[in-house]
């Protein structure tokens, strides 16, 4: 090894801390490039294989009623490589240990043999035998989570009837790897299940022999999709077809396509606050230590080593700080990204996961770190590198600390001369002290904008499950209904206080070349339980007169009140309509368009319907309206919000409580790394003031507080940069992990403010003790003698 | 010991160099028009008060530095106007420098701080008998902290040799040592001269060091004021101090 390599290795060794320390932070950004790219990877490896190996469908599309015999005309669209029809509808279950009914979704299986399109993966068992009506296959995580076993029984209400069925096999399918009951907010294996039914039984409970009602197909290479779904549009349309769809709008992989677009997100946003702190790290660190080689640079120089070669020389220090940096993200990444990967496939019911990162995002978090660590050394070195020797070599001018326009202010405020040495130290070398306050601003930012999304999800559980459903149960009817009848229905129903009703509508809606399929919810001007709400979260009251839109929705259309919106009915007789945009509100969780209940049946031209009613309810009365509801043909569901609220918190606590405890350790790696390479120089620097303060009998307390001081100026001095900066990364980070079906709020409490404070400032004063503690191992004549 | 080397071709040969640094006010000329000529294998002690100009003088020779006006020829070539790249290239082929606070590298041992050089140069001698011929072969694997004042000179006289350089630009090499490290490292400054024919120009503000060099020259105020051969020589060990 050349003479010179051996310094490289001598000179990080003497610096190793705080090499670790850009490392450390400069690995937060790898780690996190890796880990969201990796995961993506993962996820949609997993996926894109799962949908191949399983035959998931392309398109898909319901009806009310179609004849078998209509889909032999469905795959002769062109494009369609393989048509499958079944039927589907949700039942009631009564299971043991459960007080309320459960909610299942059937899905009816061929006639002979597996299906030929999103086949279900059999995990225990088998598959039902048509022949026998009894038989079923559940999907996994519901038959484990109550018990059911192959060879089981539990019941389930058929039209109010209950009727016993056998569970033959456990399955999982790429259909259904997110499921959310109707009604519900996220995954609930307890109350949600899925049911596979043999064709024959299944048409029998649903009352459609030989027919279907739900379709999907499979497309032939190059086929155009939104061709074929316009086809399948016109067959399916005299027999109730409410609109044919792509994968795009098919519920399970909305939610992982968003899943994996935040997981983008991720790896775009927080990585350059990393690599960039990281870079000034570097300057700030080889620009000390060019400073205290200036001679041996000089010299080198003088023995006939070029520019380039002690740039070099001092480059190849930064990259091995670089290299480390990118080493230790690259594994933490990776580590971390398995995971996270396993904790998807646990979220998510994957059978099976393909955790193959590949290179990319390692290539491209190295790359990019090293970039980031030579970049930060590049404008130290060069300036120092190109310095004739014999400059070089003369020792360099001694800071200038001549009277500054600033320097009079802390005797002004009747400051010592200890404080003063604070102040001048912060004031002559005003770009570190920037560096410093950046990199500490930029720790704030991260925590903030970390903590802020446990704000963000009190707020969206204050709108959802406070003031925008003020209902205690939801009742989901098999059909729509009559309104009066049915709400006369439900007052009498046990422990009930309170009944109105709710009625939502599929609909296609346009506004210009843009369109979304929402739910079209209609509200009466005396509801008391579901409100909208104006962007401060106030209760709004609906127009009489045209739609209210979530302000994402509105967005994604493209639209702005008073704008005519086309309105299109899903279901026969497909009538179109235009409305205006009468006004924009809040609306965190799924997006549905809203309409003043009597515009709406005006506009449909029928009495007033329901085919949802939201209950007030007297808790202790609560077993005796399950037991009711279980016996009622025409209720398909039950949502208990107090259940659906705890649901949320729970799966909510988790995946916060992971993410924010990693951003945490993120944040407070900046302000260590940052805190303590700054007082590491300062203590270098001032080592001869230090000590000559110590001769003159200054205590070793008084001493640190010069070092501790700047430390404390510096890091209140960045408080209200980070606040400004975190709220505007908190802005980022809810733009970017926002997609069409939730829109996170931008929310940042006191307390996160106050918390992030504590945790930077607890961080700042922990990196300046330990530089401090140096202090007191400095040799004081060692100091003195030092020439400098 | 007797004088040589006067009929010997020169290594360098200056003529109306000055050097003026700063502007304005605060110009300080360090060197006002010197005309000189060094000869091959010579040994020449540059005295002078502090601010005479000699280490501007030799920084100069060395390609340390560039003068303000004046032509500087090393051999045939002249170095005034060079590039700095060519500077660097003449620097690492022919000069070795020893300064008074030695300037070794602390993190790399003695045998590593010549390797320095000898990695870069063109016909090097090995670092050990470069640090042999200083008499350090037994101290070669230690770092500069665990070295005396006059050793570590002795380091630096071995990385400026190692190289087998044509010219060995000394300034002040021994102002930090007592009288006996002293000593010793001029007599390995008499050596390298003798055995190896390397011209050697040595500041001093040791007036007895003059008198084991060939030729002695004095600066005052930016101009050389005496320019004289010793008629004999003596042993460094004779100097007094």
């Amino acid at each position: 090894m050349s003479a010179l390599n051996r310094k490289v290795i001598r000179d990080l060794r003497a610096i190793w801390a705080q090499a670790l320390a850009i490392a450390l932070v400069l690995a937060c950004g790898g780690m996190v490039l890796v880990l969201a790219h990796s995961t993506e990877r993962a996820l949609s490896e997993t996926r894109a294989a799962y949908y191949d190996r399983n035959r998931f469908a392309d398109v898909f599309a319901t009806a009310t009623r179609a004849p078998q015999a209509l889909l032999a005309e469905i795959a002769a669209i062109p494009g369609v490589a393989v048509a499958e029809g079944r039927v589907g509808f949700h039942l009631l279950l009564d299971l043991e240990g459960m007080v309320e009914p459960a909610v299942a979704r059937v899905i009816s299986l061929p006639l002979a043999g597996p299906p030929r399109l999103n086949v279900p993966i059999l995990r225990a068992g088998r598959l039902p035998d048509p022949a026998r009506p009894d038989e079923v296959a559940l999907s996994e995580p519901f038959a484990l989570v109550h018990g059911l076993l192959p060879g089981t029984r539990f019941v389930a209400l058929l039209n109010g009837a209950r009727r016993e069925l056998q569970v033959v096999g456990h399955v999982l399918s790429p259909e259904f790897i997110y499921t959310i009951g109707p009604g519900s907010l996220m995954p609930d294996d307890r109350r949600y299940g899925l049911i596979w039914m043999g064709a024959e039984a299944a048409e029998a409970a649903a009352g459609r022999k030989g027919a279907f009602n739900e379709v999907s197909l499979r497309l032939s290479r190059g086929a155009r999709e939104d061709a074929v779904i316009a086809a399948l549009d016109g067959v399916l349309a005299p027999y109730g077809g409410t609109g044919a769809y792509g994968r795009d709008r098919q519920g399970s992989d909305q939610f992982l396509q968003g899943e994996l677009d935040q997981l983008q997100a991720m790896g775009r946003i927080l990585p350059p606050v990393f690599l960039i702190v990281s870079a000034f790290l570097v300057n700030m660190v080889i620009g000390r230590l060019v400073a205290t080689e200036r001679r041996q640079i000089g010299l080198l120089k003088a023995v006939g080593y070029s520019t380039a070669e002690v740039a070099g020389h001092y480059l190849r220090l930064a990259a091995l700080i670089g290299a480390v940096g990118v080493v230790i993200g690259w594994a933490a990444g990776a580590w971390l990204g398995q995971a996270m990967t396993a904790l998807y496939a646990d979220f998510y019911r994957f059978p099976w996961l393909i955790y193959a990162p590949g290179p990319g995002a390692f290539v491209i978090s190295g790359v990019l770190g090293m970039a980031t660590a030579l970049a930060g050394a590049w404008r130290a070195v060069r300036t120092s590198a190109s310095l004739p020797p014999a400059v070089a070599m003369a020792p360099p001018l001694p800071p200038a600390y001549g009277a500054g326009r600033l320097d009079g202010l802390p005797r002004t405020l009747g400051a010592g001369q200890l404080a003063l040495m604070v102040w001048r130290g912060i004031t002559r070398f005003p770009g570190r002290a920037a560096v410093t306050v950046a990199g500490i601003a930029a720790s704030v930012a991260v925590l903030i904008a970390a903590f802020s999304t446990y704000d963000a999800v009190r707020a969206v559980a204050a709108e959802v499950f406070g003031a925008a459903n003020r209902q205690e149960v939801t009742l989901t009817l098999t059909d729509e209904t009559r309104a009066a009848p049915a709400l006369e229905a439900a007052q009498h129903l046990p422990g009930v206080l309170r009944a109105e009703g709710g009625y939502a509508l599929q609909v296609r809606l346009s506004h210009g070349p843009r369109s979304r399929f929402v739910a079209l919810e209609a509200h009466e001007p005396g509801d008391l339980m579901a409100h909208l709400l104006d962007s401060a979260g106030r209760p709004v009251a609906l127009p009489p007169r045209g739609l209210v839109l979530p302000r994402g929705l509105a967005a994604a259309l493209g639209a702005r009140p008073g704008d005519r919106l086309r309105l299109q009915r899903l279901t026969p007789p497909y009538e179109e309509w235009d409305l205006p945009l009468s006004g924009v509100i809040r609306q965190s969780l799924g997006q549905s368009a809203h309409i003043d209940a009597e515009t709406l049946h005006a506009l449909l031209r029928q009495s007033p319907r329901v085919n949802r009613i939201d209950l007030r309810v007297d808790p202790a009365r609560l077993p005796a309206l399950h037991a009711e509801v279980k016996r009622s043909p025409v209720i398909s569901g039950l949502t208990l919000w107090s259940d659906l609220r705890r649901q949320f918190d729970e799966t909510l606590r988790e995946n916060l409580l992971i993410s924010s405890a990693i951003y945490s350790a993120l944040g407070m790696l900046i302000t260590l790394g940052v805190v303590y390479n700054a007082a590491r120089i300062r203590l270098a620097e001032r080592a001869h003031e230090l000590a000559t303060l110590r001769v003159l009998g200054f205590t070793r307390a008084e001493v640190g507080w010069v070092l501790l001081g700047e430390t404390l100026a510096l890091t209140a001095l960045a408080l209200p940069l980070g606040w400004a900066a975190g709220y505007g990364f908190a802005a980022l980070m809810v733009a970017g992990f926002s997609t069409e079906l939730i829109s996170i709020p931008l929310v940042v409490s006191r307390q996160t403010y106050g918390f992030a404070s504590l945790m930077v400032l607890g961080t700042a004063l922990a990196a300046g003790v330990a530089v401090r503690r140096r202090l007191d191992r400095v040799d004081l004549v060692g100091a003195l003698k030092q020439r400098e | 010991m007797q004088a040589t080397g006067t009929a010997a071709p020169p290594v360098y040969r200056t003529q109306g160099l000055t050097r003026i640094y700063g502007q304005g006010d605060g110009a300080v000329q360090a060197l006002r028009g010197i005309d000189l000529t060094l000869a091959e294998a010579e040994m020449v002690v540059l005295l002078g008060a502090s601010g005479s100009g000699k280490s501007t003088l030799l920084n100069i020779l060395g390609a340390l530095d560039r003068p303000t006006s004046g032509r500087v020829f090393f051999r045939d070539r002249e170095l005034s106007g060079a590039s700095e790249r060519a500077l660097t290239a003449f620097r690492r082929d022919h000069v070795g420098f020893v300064f008074q606070f030695y300037n070794l590298i602390p993190a790399l041992t003695a045998r590593e701080n010549v390797a320095l050089v000898t990695e870069i140069a063109h016909r090097p001698m090995p670092p050990e008998e470069a640090l042999d011929r200083v008499g350090l072969a037994h101290r070669m694997d230690h770092f500069p902290a665990q070295l005396s004042g006059g050793e570590q000179q002795r380091v630096a006289i071995a990385r400026a040799i190692a190289k087998r350089p044509d010219v060995l630009l000394c300034d002040e090499p021994t102002g930090a040592l007592d009288s006996q490290t002293g000593v010793k490292v001029l007599e390995a400054l008499v050596a390298v001269n003798r055995d190896l024919g390397t011209a050697t120009a040595l500041i001093t503000h040791n007036v007895g060091i003059q008198a084991i060099a060939h030729r002695v020259i004095v600066l005052a105020d930016g101009r050389i004021v005496e320019d004289r051969r010793n008629a004999t020589r003596i042993a460094p060990a004779q100097v007094t101090w």
